[in-house]
């Protein structure tokens, strides 16, 4: 190699060095500086202010919270194996006795931990947002693509999507409770409860987003597909999706968004499993830990509605053929 | 007497507007010969490109109708292929995809996949664009997404190949360049063409006929000019043909000393100023003409 090559080489390096100093700066320092002034303040004033279940828990209290709920978890995991395994050896010392006996697996009952109501919740959350989707992107691309449709279900649309879907819960518990009867449910009533209660506050916006990004799709590409004559299948997949990919998700992330407050909301409100019921319960519990396990409550909940957007903008990011779309 | 392959027909043209309808195009007719390549020309707003979208059936005429092979014209089709002006290519697809989907859709059933292949390949290829063949839109110049624009029209083996000021989007070189590709394509595959411009040298350089259009509202064929000039035509030779040089004069004269603007409507000594602009006017056109000459190596 020759030294003019190392040379540039090394220019090269600090150049980049430079820019990812800068960078490193905005990206990472900044953001954790901004959270360590949040934290501060918190741990500063939340003494201050004192509750009838005592002080308002600082951070190291509430991460405090957070380790129990880990071991609690811990704990009721040990315990269910525990209650498993004893099933299994009673019931092969049963088999030895008597090949013929007829045994079986109780299913164990103990309280759901916080850990499993985070799943309850994500799962909960997912299945009614899925099951919008499904059904408002192609209302959305009719509605986009016929004026008459549109015009036919504006209405509904403009009408139901500022009701908040609290109100719809106990219309939609009564109407589950009455139409969902088997002896061998699927899935608990309390889950479809719920799911049906995302699922329609998932529908409004995905459907007027998607309905926009039809209409938008540009008068040339019409055009094309007009001469080519395509037809309405391939006119619907080769141009309009891919048009109204960048306005779908956008419909897509306000309704996952939407769907993660309402659920936590409906959960407190119908003490349907979730991280909803985890937080009334504690709030009805009244100990001195409860402002604590409130409190990490509040911030999983936040990532998790965080990880949510960032999941449908990974998503977006792997479907849309744009990629120098700023995503945000 | 032969039955003419294009023949548009009493055409008006009213668009609707809150204040009543607009008429952009008044009593066209024009008759278009098979092989036939014919420009329209006019200033901005005369409703060049409205006659091109009646022919490719994306607009209804009002009034009057356009044949082509004996049969009217009421939808858009392939057999009408166009090239937009903004080449209207799928951002989505590459160069292959967005040519794959025209081939499809016409010779799905008609040919093999590997014929469907080679045709594609063969209308790149025509443009040159073989190189690029897999590159997606955004990753191509505007003069090689308009060369896409072409091919992907070509591929549809059209009757009538339209063009809405093709390179009106492009530099001086690129639309150079393009023109000649479009003039051998022409010789070689010998499809009637029909060409909106506002470039006074394209349509001298490329027509058989040019067709000058008054100034809207009701606008209307208000000339057309034989150019006579031989092909396969070298645009650095023609240009000091005195054919050439009378063609282009003959289309200024239209434009600006007759139709530079509504003069009966105009006070005589705006007229007047009016005579100077249209000089000055005429100018610029040569001047910016220049560079696309002088430009030109072949």
């Amino acid at each position: 190699m020759s030294t003019e090559t190392v040379d540039n080489a090394t220019k090269m390096f600090e150049f980049f060095a430079r820019i990812n100093a800068k960078q490193l700066v905005q990206s990472l320092v900044i953001p954790i500086v901004g959270v360590g002034i949040f934290l501060m303040l918190w741990g500063l004033l939340a003494p201050k202010v004192v509750t009838s279940l005592g002080a308002v828990p600082g951070p190291s209290q509430v991460y405090a919270q957070f380790q129990t709920l880990v071991e609690e978890h811990k704990e009721e995991r040990v315990k269910e194996t525990a209650f498993y395994e004893r099933q299994e050896k009673r019931n092969a010392k049963k088999l030895a006795e008597n090949p013929d006996a007829k045994t079986k697996i109780r299913p164990y009952t103990g309280n759901p931990t916080f850990f499993d109501q985070i799943g309850t919740s994500v799962f909960t959350v997912m299945a009614g947002f899925i099951l919008a989707s499904v059904i408002a992107i192609p209302i959305g691309i009719v509605a986009g693509l016929s004026k008459t449709v549109y015009a036919a279900i504006n209405p509904l649309v403009q009408i139901f999507k500022p009701v908040s879907p609290l109100a719809w819960l106990p219309i939609v518990t009564m109407i589950v409770s009455a139409t969902y009867v088997t002896n061998d449910p699927m899935f608990d009533k309390s889950f479809v409860n719920s799911a049906i209660t995302v699922l329609l506050c998932c529908l409004w916006p995905t459907i007027i987003s998607t309905a926009v990004g039809v209409t938008a799709v540009s008068k040339d590409l019409q055009n094309v597909s007009h001469v080519l004559r395509l037809n309405w299948w391939t006119h619907v997949t080769k141009i309009v999706l891919p048009s109204a990919i960048p306005m779908i998700f956008t419909g897509l992330r306000l309704s996952l968004g939407i769907a993660w407050m309402v659920l936590i909301a409906a959960e407190m409100l119908s003490q349907n499993p979730g991280l909803g019921k985890f937080v009334w319960d504690e709030f009805q519990n009244g100990s001195s830990n409860s402002l604590g396990r409130i409190m990490v409550a509040v911030v999983v909940i936040g990532l998790i509605g965080f990880l949510l957007d960032r999941t449908m903008l990974f998503l977006q990011s792997k479907v849309s053929w744009d990629k120098s779309v700023a995503l945000r | 007497m032969s039955i003419p392959h294009l023949e548009i027909t009493g055409v008006n043209m009213d668009f609707p507007t809150p204040k009543g309808p607009y008429r952009a195009l008044e009593n066209v007719n024009l008759k278009i010969n098979k092989g036939e390549f014919v420009s329209i020309i006019g200033h901005s707003g005369c409703g060049k490109s409205t006659v091109l979208n009646i022919v490719a059936g994306l607009y209804q005429a009002t009034a009057g109708g356009v044949i082509l092979n004996g049969q009217e014209v009421t939808v858009p089709g392939p057999e009408r292929a166009m090239v937009f002006q903004n080449h209207s290519l799928l951002p989505w697809l590459s160069s292959y995809e967005n040519v794959e989907l025209a081939v499809k859709q016409i010779f799905k059933g008609k040919k093999s996949k590997a014929e469907i292949k080679e045709w594609i390949e063969h209308n790149l290829s025509l443009v040159h664009m073989e190189h690029a063949m897999h590159k997606r839109p955004d990753e191509i110049s505007g003069g090689m997404k308009q060369r896409v624009g072409i091919a992907r029209a070509l591929a549809m083996e059209p009757e009538v190949l339209l063009l809405d000021e093709p390179f009106g989007a492009l530099d001086a070189l690129t639309r150079a360049h393009l023109q000649d590709s479009v003039m051998e394509i022409q010789a070689d595959l010998g499809n009637t063409m029909m060409m909106v411009t506002h470039d006074v040298d394209e349509a001298v350089l490329l027509s058989d006929r040019i067709v000058m259009m008054t100034n809207g509202p009701a606008a209307t064929v208000g000339e057309i000019l034989d150019v006579n000039i031989e092909r396969p035509r070298d645009r650095i030779e023609v240009s000091e043909q005195e054919t050439y040089n009378h063609c282009r004069h003959e289309v200024l004269r239209f434009l600006y000393a007759r139709h530079g603007a509504k003069e009966e409507d105009m006070p005589k000594e705006e007229k007047e100023e009016k005579a100077t602009v249209v000089k000055l006017a005429s100018s610029n056109i040569e001047g910016e003409a220049e560079p696309l000459k002088a430009g030109t190596h072949g």
